[in-house]
């Protein structure tokens, strides 16, 4: 179906369920909406139903489900509740709905864009011009690359406990995880998902990339409950800067390694460098990436991080046979 | 297309059709809020009414076309919405069910709240006052949608160093030119430039001004933390006429055919190297679940080594056989200068593949 046709289908529902001052069943429904004549049978028109109520929810549209006394089964009826369907009139600025423009954007690239543009389009409606000259410039955003977001912060938003697979960090090991998920955090360009992990009893930070697919709730919304003090900011940087007071020595040849001069604050020929750093496989590629330029010197498993690296460009590129084994590495 | 929109189109579409209903949401939307608004402005241009929802006019013809065939359930002409558009304004009625804007739904509300929050954390960053009011107004105008905003936090401020930030911002603000000492680290090297500054972006944790370059006489985009020094200048700093400022995701440059192209390998863990530099195509691997090929034209070939060093053996270069030959060697030189280096206490030594046989670290 044509998405103009699905669009037909869903105004004609919306206008249908917001006419209507009884609840309506399925059935009369499917006979009020004249695109439901395309379902071939049963099956078919539950399916459309089904995602045609799931799609309207979204939207926020305020379905509500209800029984007839008259009735003689318990089968659902439907309506729209019409006190609730308006948008309240608040009297927005220009500035600020230019504002609430840029607010829009921050979510341009990531999973959130269609809600973030939709809502703007509502506000739009309430009449008022948006005042862009007020802006200074400056146009923050985020993304969602993690395929870990879209069911995490589903599951989130609803309150229900999940279960997935995580690596963890420095063993590399993937072990299933049951959490009841708190907030859903982004923090030096990744995600974090922050909640009570139910098996260690305790809370945790997790990183979205380490979460493997196939995510499950196990339980039901508004079933998780989120302390009332939660900073989960303040875990997430926490979690992320703690290891930070490591630092490392590298060598650099020449006039190598700029950017690692940069962050080690040292004078553009310095020939060794000392770089404080959180996250050891961040900087070994950093190091890795200058080649032979850049030597290592301490600690021995940022060290061993990057010579890691090299052996590995080394035997992806079918030379694996000449890969010195652990050479100076003191293994 | 944008990957968002990619993503929003495949979220609205039901696994059973895929692609079938991408937008039909959306566009629901845009109606719900226009036809209200059209109701209080009878007879407005078509042109106008086009520009507020930030529409084709085109766009906005098929829109009241759909809104005519919609309407109360038997759909007898009395039933049906009425839409006028011939003399260039719009006239519409019977729309009596529809009239009132439809209220913000839970993610739509969560958000815009959760973007101003994080534009409230940026301080300085935009007028406090319009923040606030609308902060205020859209958290009353969202009711019990607005409860689940506390379950999404950015934090874009951690890590940023707010005294370059401070002066690109300044110069943004009075409209005046930079001075910037910038590392390039594609070719590991410092520059000095002055530069017209456009716009202050910022995308997973990083900032990046936008700007026009009086070096190389382009728009540039320049990473903040690679920013060794930002001056203001007592000059005006409007970028000419011909700098148009792109989104950041975007690439400034498309590659000429004269460009080298090299195929490359990544697996499923690297896979975002093909979002984030600038290729030709991608395709998925079929000897490796998750991973893809992707081309991309490689002016200089010292950038990607450095790139491939650094992705270990995740990502290969498969052709040219050149090109790998040199990635292999830059990494065979690397393990041996490595091999070749004592602890680093004797300073003179320099590690090389010459140098002297290896003292094994304790």
């Amino acid at each position: 179906m044509a998405p103009a046709q699905r669009t037909e289908r869903l105004l004609n529902l919306v206008i249908a369920l917001l006419s209507t001052r009884r609840w309506l069943r399925k059935e009369q429904i499917r006979q009020a909406v004249p695109q439901y004549s395309e379902a071939t049978s049963d099956e078919a028109f539950d399916r459309m139903f089904e995602r045609d109520k799931e799609e309207l929810r979204d939207l926020g549209v305020p379905l509500v489900t209800g029984t007839d006394a008259a009735w003689f089964d318990d089968e659902a009826g439907y309506r729209v509740d019409r006190d609730a369907w308006e948008l309240p009139a608040i009297d927005v600025t220009p500035e600020e709905l230019a504002v609430l423009g840029l607010a829009s954007r921050v979510w341009q690239q990531a999973s959130l864009a269609g809600p973030a543009s939709r809502a703007l389009v509502k506000l739009r409606a309430l009449g008022v011009e948006p005042d862009e000259s007020s802006l200074v410039g400056v146009e923050p955003r985020v993304r969602t690359s993690e395929p870990a977001f879209s069911p995490l912060y589903a599951a989130t938003r609803d309150r229900a406990p999940v279960a997935f697979r995580y690596r963890t960090g420095r063993t590399g090991e993937t072990a299933r995880r049951r959490v009841e998920p708190w907030a859903i955090t982004s923090c030096y360009g990744r995600w974090y998902l922050v909640g009570h992990d139910l098996d260690r009893g305790a809370p945790r930070v997790f990183r979205l990339d380490r979460v493997s697919p196939g995510i499950t709730r196990t339980g039901e919304p508004a079933g998780v409950p989120v302390p009332a003090d939660l900073d989960a900011r303040a875990l997430v940087r926490g979690r992320a800067v703690a290891p930070a007071e490591r630092s490392a020595r590298v060598r650099l040849l020449g006039a190598a390694g700029a950017g690692l001069r940069l962050r080690a604050g040292a004078p553009a020929d310095a020939q060794e460098v000392e770089v404080a750093f959180a996250d050891v496989d961040e900087l070994a590629q950093e190091v890795a990436a200058l080649g032979a330029d850049a030597r290592v010197l301490d600690p021995p498993d940022l060290r061993e991080a990057v010579l890691d690296l090299w052996r590995g460009v080394l035997s992806a590129h079918g030379a694996a046979e000449d890969v010195p084994a652990a050479a100076g590495t003191g293994r | 297309m944008s990957p968002a929109a990619g993503r929003s189109g495949a979220r609205a579409s039901g696994p059973s059709a895929v692609g079938a209903g991408a937008g039909a949401g959306d566009r629901l939307s845009r109606l719900l809020a226009m036809v209200p608004w059209l109701l209080e402005r009878q007879g407005v241009a078509l042109e106008e009414a086009a520009r507020h929802f930030d529409i084709s006019t085109d766009q906005l013809v098929a829109d009241l076309e759909l809104l005519f065939v919609c309407g109360t359930p038997g759909h007898m002409p009395d039933d049906l919405i009425e839409a006028e558009w011939e003399s260039g304004h719009v006239y519409l009625g019977n729309a009596d069910a529809i009239a009132r804007p439809l209220r913000l739904g839970q993610d739509e509300a969560l958000a815009l709240l959760v973007g101003l929050r994080t534009l409230a954390d940026l301080q300085g960053v935009e007028d406090s006052a319009a923040l606030e009011g609308a902060r205020a107004k859209l958290t009353a105008a969202a009711g019990d949608a607005a409860a689940a905003a506390t379950s999404v936090q950015l934090d874009l401020a951690a890590g940023a160093d707010t005294r370059v930030l401070a002066v690109v911002r300044g110069a943004l603000a009075r409209g005046r030119r930079l001075h910037l000492r910038y590392l390039v680290a594609t070719r590991d090297e410092t520059t000095e430039r002055d530069v017209d500054p456009m716009e202050l972006q910022s995308l997973d944790g990083r900032w990046y001004l936008q700007a026009w370059c009086h070096r190389a006489q382009g728009v540039r985009r320049f990473r903040l933390d690679r920013v060794l020094a930002a001056e203001e200048l007592d000059v005006d700093g409007t970028p000419p006429a011909e700098a148009v400022a792109r989104d950041l995701g975007s690439s400034l440059f498309a590659p000429g055919e004269e460009v080298p192209l090299v195929v490359l390998d990544l697996d499923a863990d690297v896979r975002w190297v093909a979002e984030s530099v600038p290729v030709e195509d991608v395709t998925e691997r079929a000897d490796e679940p998750g991973g893809v090929r992707v081309r991309l034209r490689v002016a200089d070939d010292g950038w990607l080594r450095r790139l491939v060093l650094r992705l270990g053996g995740s990502a290969r270069v498969v052709s040219p056989p050149a090109l790998a030959e040199q990635v292999a060697q830059a990494a065979r030189a690397a393990l041996a200068a490595a091999a070749g280096g004592g602890e680093g206490d004797d300073a003179d030594e320099l590690p090389g593949a010459s140098g002297p046989p290896a003292r094994v670290a304790p």
